[in-house]
This record gives C-alpha cells, structure tokens and sequence, in this order.
C-alpha cells in the first residue's frame, strides 16, 4: 500500500513545537513557565497557552464525533462543577488575551458575561454558575469551552495531600483512557510509566503542581510517534489503531515516511484561580517523518533520539516494534555529504 | 519568587468596626483584577514592609479588591500606615495567593472565626453561598468588635452566630463540633491561642486532622531570608546575597547564566556544586541524604545556614 499524505498547512510546520534539546532522551520534570516563546529551525511556538492554528475546525469536529460515539470521554464528577466554570472562564480569558480579534470575554455591569466566538459564529450571555444560561446545560461549561478549544483538559482536585484526576474532556488520549483513569490518583495514573518512580520524577511533579500559584502557569512537552494522522489513539479505539503497528514495519519507505508521525504534547499547568482545582491542558500536534525531515537539524536531532532511547521507554511509549525502521529512515534522509 | 506587582488605587475606605478599615482597591483604569481562590491573601507593600491581608470580596473576575484591616498598635507598623491612607493613593500589591483553600469535596463547610480572623472565613461563605454548599458559621469577637456581622448573615441567613462572649462561643462550639455529618471540613482563622483551643476541641471530639483547616497570619511563601556571603572558587570572586534576593537572581546581576525552569525548587535544573559550608536546604528536588551531604544545592531556593558558602563556579 503506497499512500501520500495531502499537504499540510504550512503553520503546522512554522508552529510545530519540536521537543528535544538534546541528542538524548530521558524522562525528567521538564517544566518551564508558560508563554514563552521558542524559536525553531522552521519558525517558532509557545507565546500562548492555548494555540489557535489551522486545524482548529477540522479538530473540533472530530471531538464533537468522538462524544457523540462514546460520552465517557467527558466526565465531571460532582464536587468538580465550581472548577469546570473556573475552567470555562480561564480559557475564555486566554483566547481573548491571545487572539482578541476572534475572541472577547466581557464581564457586563449586572455581573453577568457575554463571550464572543467569532471562528464559530457563536454569542453567548451566560450567568456565572448557572448551567441553564449555556447553551447545552447537560454538558456544562465544561463541554461548551471544550468545543472551542483545540486542547484536551483535565481538573484535578487537590486534597489529603495528592491530586486527583476528577474532570475532563479529552478525546485526543495517547494510548490511555479518560474513562478508565477518571477519579484516579496522580500516582496511580502514571503507575504504568517505566523509571520514573525510582527516579521520584512523579512525586516531584506532584509536589510542583501542589505548589503552583494562579498568576504563575508552567508547561512542558512529551511526545511518542504515531501511525497515521490519527488523533484519537486512546485505549478505547485500540482495535482501530493497534494493527498499524503490524503492516507499518513492512510497507515501502514513501508510505512509512508518511504514515508515521512524530506526536508531540505542549502541556500547560494553571492553577485555577477560583476553585483552586489544577488545570492540564494537553495539545496535540504531528508532522509525518517526511516533513520532519525536511528540517536537516530535526531530522538529525530525531534520528539521535530515537536510536538512543532505551528499550523499556521505547516499549512503553508503543514504538518498540518500528523503532529501528524509524532510525534507518530517519538515517537514509541524511543529506548526502 | 519575584512574582508581578499589581498597582492598585484605594478606591474607598470605610470603617466595619472600631479600628478595622476596610479598603476597595482598584485597577487604576479600571479593568478586571486576577480572580483568585476563598481564603486567598493579597501581599501588600506598607512603606517598606511586605503584609499579607485576606481578600474578602467577589473572587470570579472582580472589578474590585476588598481587605479589612485591623489596627495592630504594637505591630511592625504595618498596619498603622494603611490606616493612614486616603483613597486616590496607590499601593503595591503582590497577585492573591492561595494557601487556604475550600476543599472541593466538602459536604458540609464548619466556619469558624476569631476577631479579625473573619476575613478569610468571609470569604469562604461567600464562595458556600455561591455553589450551594451547606455551611455554618461560628464567629466569636470583643463585644462591639464583629466586623462584618450583618453580610456574613445576609450571605447564609440562619447558619451565622456571631458571639461576643468567651463562654457563649465556647458552649457554641462545643455543641457544633459534635453534630456534623461526615465528610464535613472544619476551617478556623484566628489569634493562635483561639486556634489551639478549635483544633484540640475537634481532634478532641474524632475530628481527622485532614478534615480541620487552620489560617495562620501572615505569608506562606518562602521567609527572605538572611544575607550570606558567597565565594566563587572557579571565577575567584566574592560577593553578598541580601535578604529577599535568591543565589539566583544574585549571580543572574553578576552576569552569570544558570540554567534555570521552575525557580521554586522543583526542577532541578539550577544546581550548583558547594565546596563548603552548610546549605539552608529549602527545595523539593534534592535526596535528604544529599541534602546532608551539602555537596550540592539549588541555588532558586536556598540559602547558606551560617555567614558563607563556597561555590564551585
């Protein structure tokens, strides 16, 4: 099977947030302060918390999709309704600081707010804590900005001295399940994650987190690689996307450049500032490997990474069957000396 | 732990009880304050000196800040000098900081207050009355002393006692403290000895301790510190770190450029290797076992425990 990617926007190359400083990979508490901005060999990223680019209509759609089949993927356990409307307003206010010409959040004299959408033709006068003054009151504040934002979002409580994954909406998991890890602990979700416990990585990050102050929000970025320009890898739809794994390791080298991404998640970390509950916030961008390469020091620094990285994280981040046909691919599109 | 300033204007002052002034603060132009979470405080400038003060007003997008001040007369003056504002002065603030927070999960919420300590107890109720939690509120003040009685009893009507004797309270507190449902958390702010005697009663009665919440005045953050002087072994230089000012940001004036992410003591990105001296440990990345050793420190955070430390840089 030959297949050729349809082009791609080239904002999603100038924009593409490449994760690695380093030839080497290891799994550390690589968190910075948010809103800075990263130049790349290809343009840069960062000056905002949320991203707006031109896949905004297109992904939306897929979320909306995606909660039509399966609901669980949007779950906000009882005590999380005061963080989802600190949530909802949170992310109005950014999309308003970082793109006012599309969005506006105004707080009017009577207290009550009028949010403005322009991408999505969408006015809203809404009641702060009253679900009746949105549009779909069942689905919340939380289901209404997460149909306006390109970002998966998950709230977690803080209590007893932990973190507690207790709301969200994410349709864009990478080989997890909201539905399953919702209610969880911190701990127990990243339970599965090689090294990083001896290492004291997670308990670190939940110190960091249960720490983090409103005016302050971090972020930093994970990746793994993906088969396909496929969105929704979570363990829900593994019978969709699992086989890949299989034929990729065989098919001819166009389709294997094509076909497999590199993924790369910019997460944000925002304390809330009214419920005082954590926001993650998780976007979700791919470059197939032949538009990476086209970036001599992305397609070097990738190839080092990926030769380098050892089995266990190369097994758990679900690359571990094409891994080396990734390296001699990466390899056999060094430019000739 | 440099955060932004806010510039506000004191928009109005008015007194809620004898020596207690409640101040409005303002964007000067007017816009939209940082929202921030019940029971937070604002970090005030008072000519020199940094006090905490708990927000009381609206905390979803405010247009407005409110404070209420009590008049310490021994104090360190701080106090003193915000009662001699006026409105139309501006004051420095740091943005709210949240270190007493409603826990989410709360079924029913216990308030209780002790003399000015009702501010971030003020606050908590409003945010109850807001969500519809259940709550009930325990004031106990000198009499003719109860700030902010009557909004307190306009926020929850009925679940609001304000008590002007000892006696009265403590009978009061008595008889609450052992007929709440389960799942029921307990917040207290006050002076410490009224705070000992809230916390031993509901431990007393089988409260959990991660069911009782207690405020302390004054400021979680990191404490400034003591200056300490530093000797760069490898660039053979000497300098001083004030109080207030992190090895960090010190060697960051000296032109130096450390590698650096968090700046709160978590990432361990900012370590620096120590020759000699003992290092006031005050991060959360190094082991305990290398913070005995004190062969290495992050410089974000903390500081020498004695006059100097030796560096490797």
């Amino acid at each position: 099977m030959t297949t050729t990617a349809p082009p791609l926007e080239r904002d999603l190359v100038e924009t593409f947030p490449f994760p690695f400083p380093q030839d080497t990979y290891r799994y550390s508490t690589n968190v910075e302060p948010a809103g800075k901005l990263v130049p790349t060999p290809a343009g840069q990223w960062g000056a905002s918390m949320l991203h707006v680019d031109s896949e905004y209509h297109h992904e939306l759609d897929e979320r909306a999709a995606i909660l039509q089949r399966d609901p669980s993927r949007q779950q906000v356990l009882p005590h999380m309704r005061p963080a989802a409307w600190d949530a909802m307003l949170t992310l109005m206010q950014e999309l308003g600081t970082a793109y006012p010409r599309e969005f506006t959040l105004t707080r009017d004299d009577d207290g009550t707010f009028t949010w403005i959408n322009r991408k999505q033709g969408i006015e809203q006068r809404f009641t702060y804590a009253d679900e009746t003054t949105l549009p779909e009151p069942e689905t919340g504040p939380l289901g209404f900005i997460g149909s306006q934002v390109q970002e998966d979002i998950a709230l977690l409580d803080q209590r007893e001295g932990q973190l507690f994954v207790d709301a969200g909406i994410i349709t864009f998991a990478a080989d997890w399940s909201f539905g399953f890890d919702v209610g969880m602990s911190f701990l127990e979700i990243h339970g599965p994650v090689p090294r990083v416990h001896d290492m004291g990585v997670i308990a670190r990050a939940q110190t960091f987190l249960m720490r983090l102050q409103p005016s302050t929000p971090y972020r930093r970025t994970n990746w793994t690689l993906t088969i396909g320009r496929r969105l929704d890898v979570s363990t829900e739809v593994y019978h969709e996307w699992g086989p890949d794994r299989g034929w990729i390791q065989t098919t001819d080298d166009q389709t294997f450049g094509a076909s497999v991404h590199l993924r790369v998640e910019v997460q944000h970390l925002v304390r809330l500032p009214d419920s005082g509950a954590v926001m993650f916030l998780i976007r979700t961008y791919m470059l197939p490997l032949e538009q990476l390469a086209r970036i001599e020091p992305w397609r070097a620094r990738t190839h080092a990474v990926l030769q380098e990285l050892p089995e266990d994280m190369a097994d758990y981040k679900g690359f571990i069957s094409y891994r080396d046909r990734a390296v001699a691919w990466l390899e056999s599109q060094a430019p000739s000396s | 732990m440099s955060a932004p300033t806010l510039e506000l204007e004191i928009a109005d002052i008015t007194e809620s009880a004898p020596e207690v002034s409640t101040l409005t603060l303002k964007h000067p132009e007017g816009r939209v304050l940082p929202s921030f979470t019940p029971g937070s405080h604002l970090v005030l400038e008072c000519s020199g000196k940094a006090n905490a003060y708990s927000l009381i007003s609206d905390p979803v997008m405010p247009t407005s800040y409110q404070i209420s001040v009590l008049r310490i007369h021994e104090g360190s003056g701080g106090s003193r000098w915000l009662h001699e504002r006026q409105p139309g002065e501006r004051l420095t603030a740091r943005p709210p900081r949240s270190a007493f927070a409603p826990q989410l999960k709360a079924r029913k919420q216990l308030l209780i207050a002790g003399g000015i300590g009702v501010t971030p107890i003020f606050s908590h109720l409003r945010a109850a009355a807001a969500w519809g939690i259940p709550v009930e509120v325990l004031y106990a003040h000198r009499p003719g002393h109860g700030a902010h009685c009557d909004e307190l009893k306009t926020l929850a009507p009925g679940r609001v006692r304000c008590l002007d004797s000892r006696a009265e309270f403590a009978a009061a507190f008595a008889e609450a403290v052992i007929r709440q449902p389960i799942g029921t958390h307990l917040y207290c702010c006050g002076p410490e000895p009224f705070m000992d005697i809230v916390v031993g009663t509901a431990r007393g009665a089988g409260w959990p301790p991660g069911r009782i919440h207690t405020e302390r005045f004054g400021i979680d953050a990191l404490d400034p510190g003591d200056p300490f002087e530093v000797v760069l072994t490898e660039s053979n230089q000497k300098f001083t770190v004030p109080s207030g000012i992190s090895l960090l940001e010190a060697l960051e004036k000296k032109g130096f450029d450390i590698p650096n992410l968090c700046r709160q003591g978590v990432c361990g990105e900012c370590v620096l290797p120590v020759r000699t001296g003992a290092v006031l440990h005050r991060d959360h990345f190094l082991t305990e076992e290398e913070k005995e050793s004190d062969e290495q420190m992050m410089c974000c955070v903390s500081r020498a425990r004695e006059e100097e430390l030796e560096i490797a840089l």
